[in-house]
């Protein structure tokens, strides 16, 4: 069910007679265009960030996106405080772009095919995943097991959230884990790596898509700048960790413009997808492997949970010192 | 010692007193004397046989992976291993990983599980290596796929923070049914210095951010994700690793027996459940309607009239009332 924030909204459409400055190749683009073209300047191709729910209407077919759990939000379990409290950076981030955290995760289709769809969004206190983003990703990895659709994951994030610690890489484990049973119960997923994917978010669900897409001259890479530029001194070559070098490295299938995208996407489904999944023919064949009753008992356990969430989605079950209320 | 520094900080009160008493905890950790997997396993293991090699690229010394008997246990054993020399320490890169760390740490995982052996993780590392080599041959593919594999392995894992548990790097090794983490050892989603960097810009604010983070191992066991701190003797492990080994070596075997009760499907699962339940949130109170205009004949009614719609005083006019839960 959708919610509407009571925020002001994020500053997504322009004013007609504005005009952005490309930093790709110094271009002014008059803005209306720059929509018309996707955010891509039509000069250099260069890719400009965009919100979640832009790239969601982007992919899916016009309307069919319902977004799920856009109530769940942050929460500052560790009392962190930096040079400002994370309590007030997360109110800023609500108020710029009215999310209430990082991700957008819902069912849409694409192509008239079902999907379980979660998608970063950058404003948002750098895409950082904390535990709200993770239990999205984990979420949309449940509903694509428990639907039998495919799982298609959009990321642009800075990493794990330092604002909750290690709770927030606790995150890797926890979308890691789904991401096996993903696997182990033959959902397709792909995972689409746009500017930028870094750190924690790069170093889990992000890098190990059936399919991994990248837009062009995303930036990509495990180890931040100012991190290792701390850590270690080294010279590092022109175009390094852009999507260029992870597909010279092996580590992307394609690299796919914007505007092909949703093209891309389509047709990557329509091999992926066997006859039997999405309800025709023959039920799925169970996953080969001896490890095939833990995994049919834990995704059977999960599909009971799933339907116990969503009579009960307050519960969470975080460990410890979970604050209540 | 970690109530010891951390109480002193406490009970004087003062924000500085407190940052000192967690840097040094950090520097403790960090300790180049500090006993790693193989000093460890030499104090603990009656037999260890260590094996090389990643089968892709090459073998990376800042892991090691072998076969130990502990108790006439047979085991595998997984760790980081910084030098205790700025030798042995070139050696070792410095204790930071490269992807074949990871790669060949997953593959004798593998074959633990093939052969029914629990694995035991010793973890004691600032964060993989943060270079272009790492990085060009997927540092954080190898991370991701190491601890995907630990979520769903099929054989016990026993984690031990030993020194450091920095980051992926940390985690690559750190996922299991037990983690605990020896007096003072530190836990964090980033080095302080990286946190300071990227959040005050200022490297200068490492303490703060130790601090902000809670990385000590007692807060770590306060927020739930270590399970058990274990107690270093003396001044620290570095002053008696013989007798720091022993301790380790006590409290492995009893989780051992424990873990061993358990079923393969039972533990899987808990450790599953245990790690998808991590992290707290909200479901946030629905955004109340936006608030009725109320025009100044109705306002001035409502102040003369009580109003018996009220179903209890304190009930505020509009919308539903704030439901926040975790």
């Amino acid at each position: 069910m959708p919610v509407h924030l009571p925020f002001r909204p994020r500053r997504d459409a322009y004013p007609p007679d504005l005009w952005t400055k490309c930093p790709g190749c110094a271009e002014m683009l008059f803005n209306k265009q720059l929509d018309k073209s996707l955010r891509v300047c039509p000069h250099c191709s260069h890719h400009f960030r965009i919100p979640a729910r832009t790239r969601i209407e982007q992919l899916v077919d016009g309307g069919s996106f319902v977004e799920r759990d856009s109530d769940l939000s942050p929460v500052d379990a560790l009392g962190f405080v930096d040079l400002k409290a994370y309590p007030d950076r997360l109110m800023a981030a609500q108020l710029s772009t009215g999310l209430r955290d990082a991700a957008v995760w819902g069912i849409g289709s694409i192509g008239g095919r079902p999907v379980s769809m979660c998608v970063m969004d950058f404003g948002f206190i750098g895409g950082s995943m904390g535990s709200v983003v993770g239990e999205k990703v984990a979420r949309a990895g449940e509903a694509a097991i428990e639907g039998r659709i495919p799982l298609i994951i959009v990321s642009s994030s800075g990493g794990a959230r330092m604002q909750e610690g290690t709770y927030s890489l606790m995150q890797l484990v926890k979308t890691m884990g789904v991401v096996e049973l993903v696997k182990a119960a033959r959902v397709p997923f792909i995972s689409v790596l746009t500017d930028p994917t870094t750190g924690g978010v790069f170093a889990s669900f992000a890098v190990v898509g059936d399919v991994n897409i990248a837009e062009p001259n995303a930036i990509i890479r495990f180890a931040g700048d100012r991190v290792s530029s701390g850590t270690i001194s080294e010279e590092l070559p022109a175009g390094y960790a852009r999507s260029e070098f992870w597909f010279s490295h092996g580590f992307v299938d394609r690299i796919v413009s914007r505007a092909h995208l949703r093209d891309e996407i389509i047709a990557l489904l329509g091999f992926l997808i066997a006859p039997s999944l999405n309800g025709a023919g023959e039920p799925p064949a169970p996953p080969a492997s001896k490890s095939r009753s833990f995994l049919s008992a834990l995704t059977g356990a999960l599909a009971g949970e799933g339907a116990a969430d969503s009579r009960n989605g307050e519960t969470n079950g975080s460990r410890g010192e979970a604050p209540r209320g | 010692m970690v109530d010891r520094l951390l109480g002193r900080g406490h009970a004087e009160g003062g924000p500085e007193n407190q940052n000192a008493a967690v840097w040094a905890h950090v520097q403790q950790a960090r300790n180049l004397k500090r006993p790693h997997t193989l000093e460890l396993l030499k104090a603990m293991a009656d037999e260890f046989v260590e094996l090389h090699g990643d089968r892709l690229f090459g073998d990376d010394s800042a892991i090691v992976a072998g076969l130990a008997r502990i108790s006439g246990r047979r085991i595998v054993v997984i760790g980081f291993q910084k030098g205790q020399d700025t030798e042995e320490n070139i050696r070792r890169n410095f204790g930071l990983p490269h992807p074949e760390g990871y790669r060949k740490a997953m593959r004798v995982m593998e074959m633990a599980e093939r052969y029914s052996m629990p694995i035991l993780t010793f973890v004691d590392v600032q964060g993989a290596f943060p270079g272009a080599a790492a990085e060009e041959r997927g540092i954080a593919e190898a991370i991701a796929r190491s601890v995907g594999l630990m979520t769903r392995l099929r054989t016990p894992i026993l984690v031990v923070i030993t020194g450091e548990g920095g980051s992926g790097g940390a985690l690559g090794l750190a996922v299991g049914d037990v983690v605990l983490a020896l007096e003072n050892s530190i836990y964090s989603v980033i080095s302080p210095e990286g946190c300071a960097t990227i959040l005050w810009r200022n490297s200068d604010q490492s303490q703060a951010a130790a601090v902000a983070m809670k990385v000590t191992a007692g807060e770590q066991v306060e927020l739930g994700i270590v399970d058990a701190v274990i107690e270093e003797p003396g001044e620290g492990a570095h002053t008696d690793p013989t007798e720091m080994a022993r301790r380790i070596k006590d409290v492995v075997i009893e989780r051992l027996d424990e873990l061993g009760r358990l079923t393969i499907d039972e533990l899987v699962e808990a450790r599953y459940k245990r790690y998808r339940a991590y992290g707290p949130y909200t479901v946030a109170e629905r955004p109340a309607a936006p608030p009725e205009r109320v025009g100044i004949a109705d306002r001035l009614r409502g102040l003369l009239n009580t109003r018996p719609s009220m179903p209890f005083p304190g009930t505020r006019r509009n919308g539903p009332s704030g439901r926040e839960e975790t």
